[in-house]
């Protein structure tokens, strides 16, 4: 079976996962890092659609006039709605996060931020700054 | 209505339906109530679940009806049951703890948020206990780390923001991954019950595509179980949080992730397909073997104690993957034990370190000289903690060290000794330290004795007693884990 043409949604699967673990590890910025965290998990969820594909197979609805051979396989679709679920939650729950952080910090790139942490952690006695409520 | 019919779903349902309303009716009294509430319901249901699984042995509940493998089934073993036993207990004794710990550390306005939130992470983690669907099982984790990331933003010092927003990134890439690996699992078996899992993986073993499936749901459960190196989350996590939240994290959150691993290795895949075919015990061991000595050794050099006892957290998840990739009967019972027994041992310690943080302000070493003599009480229950993290006969943490010495000489696995006794040696230390800067130095002011309330030093004392209770009498506990782990390796292929 060749390789690139079938696989094509396993080739884009693997290019857009790579690209978004490498935005989470290299950007320092924190928006660009939820971006990468949203690529990668995009990623999987063309992994699930394109598995639940088959070759010639039909939309997973039965009709009883024209039977088929094979149809489609829907759970995957499902699956996948629930992990959209759970990653939209885990983007706004990560963006305001981001925007409670920029108003401790009144910054968003995380060499800064940790800059000042450091200098929280190491200055003796400090106690800190407070969490803007 | 036949009450007991679902048992198994009470403990997942009505924390789940109690977060909304706790929102819904605003006012944090009544949020901390109704938390209290529906801990307690499910504290029973749980003990009722248990002495069911043991009558009748394992439930099969299919939700709405749907007969698996298309439904979702909840599977309770006796695993199962004990872990959530564990939760349930952990949760009654955190939400007793919480009013005046909560109105010390987080504004008023947020405290609706924080038991809504608290109930959110109960739910999951009982979601993941029962559940017999790989993929429920995973809904349910990013339920509890979901609001786990949340929870952990509440902290009063800014660095919990950062800490909050490092775990949510590392956490949902381990999440992803284990969903990876469910995505390669359901390509080669088209199911994704574990009991069906088992049934059909073995035919398809030898695909690449198995044994991929099977490398990313390893290193995400390990990411979520805070195994060295993917434990950089943990220490930051736990000690910019408020003390309710690190308590009940420290003490179910990795727990739960090690129940899932053990799940996975010993249910689904089997422990021939884990062990002789993909080897884990080769990167397991040595991985936690430093986990074990790095963790103790960083916690050593803490002057920050929630800090010291985070660090300490990732020593004892070495122990605990030590004690599952032995690969034998022993070593099982000693982990499932250890993660009970953990669940006490650092319960006890970030309860009392929350009441030392509600009288002084502050959890820094250097701020705690002479405090043995201004509050000698709690800081009994944290050296009773302490020494149960050591190892010291009469503690609960006596019990499952020896059962993981026992399984390491049972199986000629001499090389881990050291390693073992270095660790315990190790927590001497930095316990030590803490004895002897609260105990021996002279207090800065006067010493005179301002011990922490009542309400926070019940609890904190109610585990600490446990800890020197199941040191003795441990049918409870040993028995439990015994016969989980008889179960988990009688059910492998």
């Amino acid at each position: 079976m060749s390789l690139v043409p079938g696989l094509l949604n396993y080739w884009v699967v693997i290019i857009l996962m790579m690209a978004g673990l490498w935005v989470v590890v290299a950007q320092d910025n924190l928006v660009k890092k939820l971006v990468g965290l949203g690529l990668f998990q995009t990623s999987v969820f063309i992994f699930y659609i394109s598995l639940g594909k088959l070759a010639d197979g039909a939309p997973p609805i039965i009709d009883p006039a024209s039977p088929v051979g094979a149809y489609s396989n829907p759970l995957p679709h499902v699956l996948i709605l629930t992990a959209i679920v759970v990653a939209v939650a885990t983007t706004a729950v990560g963006l305001g996060l981001v925007v409670r952080i920029h108003q401790a910090y009144r910054s968003i790139e995380e060499d800064e931020i940790h800059r000042k942490d450091l200098l929280d952690e190491t200055s003796a006695g400090s106690k800190g700054h407070p969490n803007p409520s | 209505m036949n009450w007991d019919a679902h048992l198994a779903v009470y403990a997942v349902v009505l924390p789940l339906l109690t977060a909304p309303l706790c929102v819904l009716f605003g006012g944090r009294r009544l949020a901390w109530l109704l938390s209290l509430t529906a801990a307690l319901l499910g504290l029973l249901s749980s003990i009722g679940l248990l002495y069911q699984v043991h009558q009748s042995g394992e439930i099969h509940y299919a939700l709405g009806g749907w007969p698996a493998p298309w439904g979702i089934e909840y599977r309770v073993d006796l695993l199962s049951a004990f872990m959530l036993l564990l939760i349930s207990s952990i949760a009654t004794v955190v939400f007793s703890y919480a009013p005046r710990s909560v109105d010390a550390e987080v504004g008023p306005n947020r405290q609706v948020g924080l038991y809504a939130g608290m109930l959110l992470v109960y739910a999951g983690l009982s979601g993941i206990a029962v559940t017999g669907d790989v993929f429920n099982a995973f809904v349910f984790l990013e339920i509890a780390s979901l609001a786990s990331y949340a929870l952990i933003s509440l902290g009063s010092d800014r660095r919990a923001l950062t800490a909050a927003f490092q775990y949510l990134v590392m956490g949902s890439l381990g999440a992803t991954f284990i969903l990876i690996g469910i995505g390669f699992l359901y390509m080669m078996t088209g199911t994704l019950n574990f009991s069906d899992l088992a049934l059909r993986l073995p035919a398809v073993a030898g695909a690449s595509t198995t044994q991929a499936g099977f490398a990313f749901l390893t290193v995400g459960l390990a990411l979520k179980v805070a195994m060295f190196p993917l434990h950089l989350w943990l220490p930051n996590a736990y000690s910019h949080a408020p003390t309710i939240v690190s308590t009940f994290l420290a003490a179910t959150s990795t727990k739960i992730a090690a129940y899932l691993l053990v799940r996975v290795i010993f249910s689904v895949f089997g422990s021939e397909f884990t062990f002789g075919q993909m080897s884990l015990h080769h990167i397991l061991l040595p991985l936690a073997s430093v986990a074990v000595i790095s963790g103790s050794l960083v916690a050593v050099f803490q002057d920050d104690l929630k800090r010291m006892f985070a660090y300490s957290s990732v020593a004892q998840i070495g122990y605990i993957l030590i004690g599952i990739s032995l690969n034998n009967h022993e070593g099982l019972t000693a982990s499932i034990l250890h993660l009970f027994n953990h669940a006490l041992m650092k319960g006890a310690v970030f309860l009392a370190l929350g009441a030392i943080a509600w009288r002084i302000g502050s959890v820094r070493l250097s701020d705690m000289a002479g405090l043995g003599r201004r509050m000698p009480w709690t800081l009994g229950a944290l050296i009773i903690g302490g020494l149960s993290l050591i190892g010291v006969p009469l503690t609960a943490g006596f019990i499952n060290k020896w059962y993981l010495l026992d399984a390491l000489l049972l199986h000629d696995w001499w090389l881990l000794l050291p390693i073992i006794a270095l660790g315990s040696l190790l927590a001497v230390v930095y316990l030590w330290r803490v004895i002897e800067v609260s105990c021996f130095r002279p207090c800065p002011t006067d010493c005179q004795r301002t011990e922490a309330p009542a309400s926070l030093l019940l609890p904190t004392w109610g585990l600490a007693f446990a800890n020197l209770y199941f040191g003795i009498d441990t049918r409870l506990t040993l028995g439990n884990a015994e016969a989980a782990a008889t179960v988990l390796l009688g059910g492998a292929r």
